[in-house]
């Protein structure tokens, strides 16, 4: 179940928590895997861990040249593209009424405008082989709100928006397009939590424990896997209990 | 008919699964011969890579008819 060998991937986001356990994952599962990210030194350090059947492309996704250039890239390097995982994401907090201009558009244009053109061009190949499975990493808040959050938390409704758009014109074309919604994982965007945040967090989690990377990479493989070719345009919410949806 | 012509002609009939007799240079695309709207950007691909050209969007928009299409082409190719 849920092999991978002779898929070609790419990961957005790969030097983070999340995007780093999904490469991972993949790889393990036996796909080829492009790293991208903004941190070229982790991204080598993980491709020098994983061997062979990986590549690295760092890219900036609030450049746009950039991310229009990425996927190209990556078919240029493993041939094809069959796995897109729309991983990356930044946060910039502020309550509402405090929030600037700034702040709103650099989270909109990397969570969201960044995934849209990295999807619109891996489409394209994925259309003309009828085959592709397109991951985007939404988050709990994305459904729920949170407050201080109203840039975020946009874009990760806005991801499912366009997911579900999209798995509903592709779905004849043997394409995919699915979203996950991680409760909270320990990664550096939650280190920055202190620990009274921390414990409030918990609280609402009945499992007790906040989510690993694996958490979430393991629902990417599902997600990613032939088996898991009659599911699209829904919202996988890996999250310990803490919204039940 | 021109080389084009029987050239697109083949890419329509094996994309849309029509009668060739049906592909008149006044067909529609989408009224006269079944395609849907994703079907005339697949079909737009697989011009660009018979052809191996770039259709740009705002061209391809125009790209109604089989007769667009050669018209389009025989423009854009060398």
């Amino acid at each position: 179940m849920f092999d991978l060998t002779g898929k070609y991937a790419l990961v957005t986001g790969a030097s983070g928590g999340i995007g780093g356990a999904t490469a991972r994952a993949l790889h393990a599962q036996g796909a080829t895997v492009t790293l991208s990210g903004t941190r070229a030194e982790r991204l080598e350090g993980l491709a020098h861990e994983l061997g062979e059947r990986v590549h690295v492309v760092a890219c900036d996704l609030s450049d746009r040249d950039a991310v229009d250039a990425l996927v190209p890239k990556a078919e240029e390097l493993m041939g094809r593209l069959d796995i897109l995982v729309n991983n990356a994401g930044i946060t910039r907090d502020n309550l509402f009424m405090r929030m600037k201009d700034d702040e709103w558009d650099k989270v909109l244009e990397v969570n969201l405008t960044a995934s849209f053109r990295l999807t619109r061009a891996a489409v394209k190949g994925m259309m003309k082989r009828r085959y592709g499975r397109i991951v985007g990493i939404t988050s709990v808040v994305g459904v729920t709100g949170n407050a201080g959050q109203g840039n975020y938390a946009a874009t990760k409704a806005g991801l499912i928006g366009m997911s579900k758009s999209l798995a509903q014109e592709v779905a004849s074309r043997g394409i995919t397009v699915n979203t996950i919604a991680p409760g909270f994982i320990e990664t550096a965007m939650t280190d920055a939590l202190n620990e009274k945040q921390r414990e409030a967090i918990l609280a609402s989690v009945p499992a007790g424990r906040l989510g690993s990377g694996a958490d979430i990479a393991s629902a990417v493989v599902y997600l990613a896997s032939d088996e898991a070719s009659y599911m699209t345009g829904q919202t996988l919410h890996v999250n310990g209990g803490m919204a039940m949806i | 008919m021109s080389e084009i012509a029987e050239r697109v002609k083949k890419i329509v009939v094996e994309h849309l699964g029509v009668d060739a007799d049906k592909v008149t240079e006044n067909a529609s695309f989408i009224d006269d011969l079944g395609a849907d709207s994703l079907d005339t950007v697949e079909l737009v691909m697989a011009f660009e890579e018979e052809f191996g050209v770039e259709i740009p969007d705002d061209a391809a928009e125009t790209i109604l008819t089989v007769g667009d299409a050669v018209s389009f082409l025989e423009k854009n190719t060398a």
